[in-house]
């Protein structure tokens, strides 16, 4: 079918992944109290933005394979 | 420069800080959830806005596929088998996501708690042999014979009659299945988000039906592999942080030996067990049933769990086997179930660890963790805050005002909180009085285990991941389900019964129009549930007597070409008899006579549920095989060689796995999962 599913897997992880990171970066370390003073956010987030940008790029890479 | 940098950034922190902007503009799907009747208490799970906006992404990116493959949807088969046109790797995640419903993520962390490492079985010998088996043998038949569902291999191989009987159970409990689901997370919302009931159910709902509709199974196995990679990337980071909470590996088994020393503490069982009870899977089980809090015999797990339940799940139920017959040739078909048994073989890891952190977790209670208790229901509270009222201001006894105060919530309470209740009542306002009445219960509420652990160690962000991903779990199931329930009463009861020979159009307007029809139902049933608690237990009943015996036709029609329609249908209508028989005539421990079996009188009392339902299993297996073999025997064949070819194993021709290389052949895949499975029992044996 016509539809790539690693474009919206990438670009969802994406979003979540600069969410995530945006918000352990601004939300200061009250935060991370309960992840046991780990700031989860961020590094959680640099985690899904990689696998994100990584589904993108084999998505990318697929596309021209195709052509 | 690096130090205006900062300065900006505490500056925008400070900002973020005194206005929350995260949480304006989200609340785009998920806001009428907080408007609509939403209560606030203590006790809930308090979401930001970032929370919002990343369910919100997911629901547009969920939504945005369906939206895409609209276009795609031509003929019935491209909406309801997806025209054989899906590779691998997506088939193999999307079986696996359909198959990790909420109910599996709920349940197993539940169970985790309550038996530890021995909920495993239900992965390393249940799931993955039988996927294996799936994949070598059976597949080839499925996908080869050309049918478009399971029951539709019925007719090809036997009769009629076979796959009448087959489509109308697996169609019945499909929307069961999806209806005790949809309750289930509709119940954990509204408990622990303080959610509405109805809103959620009904938007959760809505978001399936419009990308089913719109893509059909393509739609909901692409949503699938999406699901798949939000469930388990939004509950790694909390497996992570518990475990090392409890301070690794051996510290938590540690804990848990205490805790098999003296369940009793953590209400868990009544028993004491050895110290290895929750921490190994095998030593447990050989030592008998009273030795493990399963209260299951070896041979009762390895032959009714690990051959016969499993097998006549996974080998034989349309909902997953779907997955693999959508993919684009046999070889990829083959590969599904092989690639699905690699994430399956690791997901103990996410879904049963949670379990047994939180029963750790709860007997050293650092910080006051506890399992979450029972909840209870507006109407306890009314009755038990007049108890705690009137006690406070006639000065009853205390264990009079206890004994109250318990007859009113009708659970076992803590004494002392009860005690503390009472004496504060005066300055409590109503809400913390119910929250204090509801930290008193000490039954506990298993499945709300692992949302425990999220609300205890997320912050802002990462709760709103964890959440999509229960979320993801519960429309994956969904979806799955109503995927199966459109193809098998389209292709199976309204085309083979209903209407013959009508334009392919006609059967595409069918399949959507059902596939609404089927969400409706699954509400409706989901409401039953929710007001009649006893139906789910009449409906997991019912599940069990037509699923045990399932297995024991499809292995004969598939390897002895002897088998024959006659002995088949009546074959498998006593195997149903028997497991309905044996049910009523048996019944476990601490259970009184009635729809938990022995009904009829009883015979054998088992020393658990667990241990009933998998002997019932083995039973009815044993019957349908034997019934099947002397009918068959005793009656003509119906169906020359020729008919057969293609759906039996001696007469259809091997398939060559030649043109690949050694190591992509199935039955070598099959080989190597099954050592990983072996060496996994061994590792924690």
């Amino acid at each position: 079918m016509g539809l790539d599913i690693r474009w919206p897997i990438g670009l969802m992880f994406t979003a979540v992944g600069v969410l995530l990171a945006l918000q352990g970066l601004l939300a200061g370390p009250e935060a991370t109290k309960p992840s046991l003073g780990i700031n989860i956010n961020l590094g959680w987030g640099c985690v899904l933005l990689v696998f994100g940008l990584l589904m993108v790029f084999f998505a990318w890479r697929g596309r021209e394979n195709a052509k | 420069m690096a130090g205006g940098w900062k300065k900006k950034l505490m500056r925008v922190r400070k900002q973020f800080a005194e206005k929350d902007c995260s949480r304006s503009g989200f609340l785009l799907v998920f806001g009428p959830l907080v408007f609509i009747g939403r209560k606030e208490r203590m006790s809930h799970i308090q979401l930001g806005g970032i929370d919002y906006a990343i369910m919100a992404i997911y629901v547009a990116a969920i939504l945005g596929i369906g939206w895409v493959l609209k276009r795609y949807m031509k003929t019935s088969a491209d909406f309801l088998t997806s025209s054989h046109s899906i590779p691998a790797w997506i088939t193999g995640l999307a079986f696996i996501s359909a198959n990790l419903g909420a109910l599996e993520l709920v349940g197993m962390a539940a169970s985790g708690a309550k038996y530890g490492i021995a909920t495993s079985h239900f992965y390393w010998v249940g799931a993955i042999p039988a996927m294996v088996f799936l994949a070598v043998f059976m597949m080839p038949f499925y996908y080869g014979s050309k049918a478009r569902s399971v029951p539709e291999y019925l007719k090809l191989r036997f009769d009629e009659r076979t796959r009448c009987l087959n489509s109308i159970s697996f169609a019945v409990m499909t929307v069961f299945a999806s209806g005790i689901s949809m309750n289930a997370l509709a119940k954990l919302l509204h408990q622990l988000l303080g959610w509405n009931y109805d809103v959620s159910l009904w938007i959760c709902s809505a978001i399936v039906l419009v990308y089913v509709l719109r893509g059909g199974l393509t739609s909901a196995i692409y949503t699938e592999v999406l699901q798949f990679f939000m469930i388990v990337l939004g509950f790694a980071p909390v497996v992570y942080l518990g475990l090392k909470d409890v301070g690794g590996w051996d510290a938590l088994k540690g804990s848990l030996v205490k805790v098999a020393e003296n369940p009793a503490a953590l209400e868990l069982n009544t028993g004491t067990f050895q110290g290895d009870a929750w921490t190994s899977a095998w030593k447990p089980l050989i030592a008998g049933p009273s030795a493990n809090p399963m209260g299951v015999d070896w041979f009762a797990m390895v032959f009714g769990l690990g051959f016969v339940l499993s097998f006549g799940y996974w080998c034989t139920n349309f909902l997953v086997v779907q997955r693999a017959m959508a993919a684009k040739n046999m070889s990829a078909a083959r590969r599904t179930p092989l690639i699905a048994a690699v994430p399956k073989m690791i997901f103990p890891v996410l879904v049963i660890l949670p379990g047994m952190i939180a029963a750790a977790l709860a007997l050293t209670a650092k910080d006051g963790y506890r399992l979450p208790p029972k909840i209870v229901s507006e109407s306890a509270y009314v009755q038990a805050i007049a108890a705690v009222k009137d006690a406070a201001t006639q000065k009853l006894d205390d264990k009079v005002a206890f004994e109250n105060v318990g007859k009113a919530i009708g659970m076992k309470l803590n004494p002392g909180k009860v005690a503390a209740a009472i004496k504060d009542v005066a300055t409590l306002k109503e809400e913390d009085l119910k929250d204090r009445l509801q930290d008193a219960v000490m039954e506990n509420d298993y499945d709300g285990v692992i949302l425990s652990l999220v609300k205890k160690y997320c912050p802002s962000g990462l709760l709103g991941l964890a959440l999509t991903g229960l979320l993801a779990s519960f429309m994956s199931g969904m979806a799955g389900n109503v995927t199966a329930f459109n193809t098998v009463w389209t292709y199976d009861l309204y085309q083979a019964y209903i209407a013959k020979n009508k334009s392919d159009g006609h059967y595409m307007w069918m399949g959507r129009c059902v596939t609404v029809v089927g969400i409706l139902l699954s509400i409706v049933c989901a409401y039953l549930v929710s007001r009649w608690s006893n139906a789910m237990d009449i409906i997991q009943l019912v599940f069990g007597f037509v699923n045990a015996p399932l297995f024991a036709t499809f292995l004969l029609g598939m390897f002895w070409k002897r088998a024959t329609s006659h002995g088949a249908f009546f074959g498998l209508l006593g195997g149903t008899l028997t497991s309905a028989l044996f049910h009523a005539l048996t019944s476990a421990v601490g259970n009184t006579p009635g729809v938990k079996g022995g009904y009829l009188g009883v015979v054998q009392i088992f020393p658990s549920d667990m241990a009933q339902n998998f002997w019932l299993a083995a039973f009815a297996f044993t019957a349908c095989f034997v019934l099947t073999l002397v009918i068959s025997l005793a009656t003509r064949r119906t169906k020359t060689d020729d008919e057969l070819k293609g759906l039996v194993y001696s007469l259809t021709p091997k398939v060559v796995d030649h043109e690949q290389a050694w190591y992509a052949r199935p039955a070598f895949l099959g080989c190597v999962l099954l050592v990983g499975c072996f060496i996994l029992n061994i590792i924690f044996w």
